[in-house]
């Protein structure tokens, strides 16, 4: 059996508002296996979002211990928890975060040049990383071209660009119409299916029933973890969906 | 990762132009100040070297005195108080050569041709204290003085207006009424530092000029000269000499101590320093111009980076995301900050050399533009970049990542 890729034990973040304390954190205890995919659900405010930006080395907690592919990161400078992030996690995010002026292509190829890539191995893999969500025929666009499904593929391209372990998915269909989120998380089930660890954070449960487990949030602890026996396919809703709602011709 | 860089730091200079334009006013003036005294200074030191060169180094210059006229002091030279035994006594007495010298206008005709030119009557020490060369024939001896030779030394320029292509030594030039045969013609000196042209003359013995051509000197005195000059063994001796000759001269011509000289000593280097020291003065101007436009623009870059700083925190947060350390991020801005100062070194180059035109035509002074100078500018407004850039790249490389990513 391989050890936990995320091995989070009793982490707690608590934070500092007008002189106040508020945890967002109690005793987290969670693993996730390589290959699993993850929903985290709660509503907001129940701490699923700092759950994640400690899962991605983008805060740290202040108690308990965080293990990422055995290793202890809890205490890792910024520089090497760039590092790691750099390496091993992808980010996908609500609102896709691209910068605007550059191409699609050019904001794949972003974790490349932080990972030191050459530049022309550094095309090459975004070029593919963009043709394996579909995209490769919009390399050249901008993100103001792009409607916003093809946003959130191009950010997705991005998080596999340097084929990283682990997708962290931060509401990755909360800005986006029900069917394009459907093809979204088909897409998500898709790199899934080809081995990728992914985490994803949700406050729709409907999105969270294509996972393979979920873990409910409330208050800052995990109040329920649930297999989920029969993950919904995306495929087939957004397949479904697209023939309910044609989309209306421009 | 400089590549990257590099162009993350133009787009996003390109994409808000006017902007990055008025940030670089402030280096951009500074630079051009800089450059304008470089090339102002540069060219009050080529204005020494030019007038040693074309003087004569280590020169002094003795004129007579004053003559006073009726309550008017009549200036320079205007007194006949100067004598050849005057000249012989200062080489006696200091460690000189002297040369003696008279000089005066008078027309010069050859053949179908006529020219009026400065005359002037000289010893043979004459060539040698103003470094003069023959370029080709002889110089005129001291025989040619002894028994008042009607000879003539051509300057290049005069030589040129008489004789245009035909060689002139060997012909005969008539020297308001004497004949003189050309013995030679001088090497070309160029202008004086008053813009008169020096070749524009013509030298002959002493002897000769005074009683054939030039009027037979003062009736006080035959033996009275216009000028002697003086030439030092160094420049350090100057001072010395100069005071030697006044003693002397005071002692010869028995001027008691309140009275005033009736001769004046004249230092051309001395001249041409105060004026260049007049233009190091100007050059001092644009130096404290430059130094504060310099910390302004410097400041400008600096409020302009943490605006930017602050625009893109998102950017930031989400490059961090991905991967970029600390570092990466510090070093894009570092960047940005650098090509933002170089843009102004460059273009304030531009501006320093369109003053520095300016000033040679206004001023009628040579400037030189100094190619090194230039590049110096650009690297130092490339560190200035670098210097006021640090605080703004700093705080961009310590936002933390989940900050940067909420800020709207």
């Amino acid at each position: 059996m391989h050890p936990p890729l995320i091995d989070v034990q009793g982490v707690t973040r608590t934070y500092r508002v007008g002189g106040r304390t508020v945890a967002a954190l109690h005793a987290v205890d969670l693993t996730v296996r390589p290959g699993e995919f993850v929903a985290v659900v709660g509503r907001s405010g129940s701490g699923k979002s700092t759950l994640l930006n400690i899962l991605g080395l983008l805060d740290q907690p202040d108690g308990g211990r965080y293990r990422f592919g055995g290793e202890d990161v809890g205490r890792l400078s910024r520089s090497a928890r760039a590092a790691l992030r750099s390496a091993s996690i992808g980010f996908v995010f609500q609102s896709f975060n691209l910068l605007a002026r550059s191409t699609a292509l050019e904001n794949v190829e972003l974790p490349l040049i932080y990972a030191r890539v050459g530049l022309a191995e550094r095309r090459r893999r975004a070029a593919e990383a963009l043709a394996e969500v579909g995209l490769a025929a919009r390399a050249r666009h901008a993100p103001g071209q792009l409607s916003g499904g093809e946003q959130q593929r191009v950010a997705i391209a991005r998080a596999i660009a340097n084929d990283p372990s682990l997708i962290l998915a931060d509401e990755p269909t909360g800005a986006l119409d029900s069917r394009t989120g459907l093809e979204i998380l088909a897409l998500l089930q898709a790199l899934n299916r080809r081995g990728r660890s992914i985490v994803l954070v949700t406050h729709d449960a409907t999105v969270a029933r294509h996972t393979q487990r979920i873990v409910s949030m409330h208050d800052g602890r995990i109040v329920a973890e649930e297999a989920v026996g029969s993950p919904l396919d995306a495929r087939t809703a957004a397949a479904d969906g697209g023939a309910r709602r044609p989309e209306p011709v421009p | 990762m400089i590549g990257v860089n590099l162009r993350i730091a133009s787009r996003a200079l390109c994409a808000t132009p006017m902007r990055s334009l008025l940030t670089v006013l402030g280096i951009m003036i500074g630079v051009a100040a800089l450059i304008t005294m470089v090339a102002v200074t540069a060219g009050a030191g080529g204005r020494i070297d030019e007038q040693i060169r074309s003087l004569g180094a280590n020169l002094l210059m003795v004129l007579p005195g004053s003559q006073t006229s009726g309550g008017a002091r009549l200036g320079a030279g205007t007194r006949h108080t100067l004598t050849e035994e005057d000249a012989a006594a200062i080489a006696h007495a200091l460690p000189v050569t002297a040369a003696p010298t008279v000089s005066g206008k008078a027309q010069l005709v050859h053949a179908n041709r006529n020219w009026s030119s400065l005359v002037g009557g000289i010893v043979p020490d004459y060539l040698a204290v103003r470094d003069w060369r023959v370029a080709r024939g002889r110089p005129i001896t001291a025989a040619d003085v002894a028994r008042s030779a009607k000879v003539a030394l051509l300057g290049a320029a005069t030589a040129k207006r008489l004789f245009e292509d035909v060689d002139p030594i060997g012909r005969t030039v008539r020297i308001g009424r004497v004949p003189c045969e050309v013995v030679g013609v001088l090497a070309p000196k160029g202008q004086e530092g008053s813009g008169r042209d020096q070749d524009d003359v013509v030298l002959m013995p002493l002897s000769t000029a005074r009683a054939r051509v030039l009027g037979g000197g003062h009736a006080a005195n035959r033996r009275s000269v216009s000028f002697i000059l003086v030439k030092a063994p160094d420049a350090a001796a100057l001072e010395e000499v100069e005071r030697g000759i006044a003693t002397l001269l005071r002692q010869r011509h028995r001027i008691a101590a309140p009275a005033d000289d009736d001769f004046i000593v004249r230092n051309p280097a001395a001249a041409a320093a105060a004026q260049a020291e007049a233009m190091r003065s100007l050059g001092l101007l644009f130096a404290s111009v430059a130094l504060v436009s310099l910390v302004v623009g410097g400041i400008s870059i600096m409020n302009i980076m943490l605006v930017s700083v602050t625009e893109r925190t998102r950017e930031i947060g989400l490059r961090q995301a991905v991967g970029a350390r600390p570092g990466d991020i510090r070093n894009q801005f570092l960047m940005e900050a650098t090509i933002l100062a170089m843009i102004g070194g460059v273009t304030g180059i531009g501006l320093g050399a369109a003053v520095s035109t300016l000033i040679a035509t206004l001023a009628d002074w040579p400037v030189r533009i100094d190619p090194l100078a230039a590049l110096l500018a650009v690297g130092f407004s490339g560190c200035l970049g670098i210097v006021f850039g640090l605080y703004p790249a700093a705080r961009a490389a310590h936002l933390e990542p989940i900050a940067a990513l909420r800020h709207e």
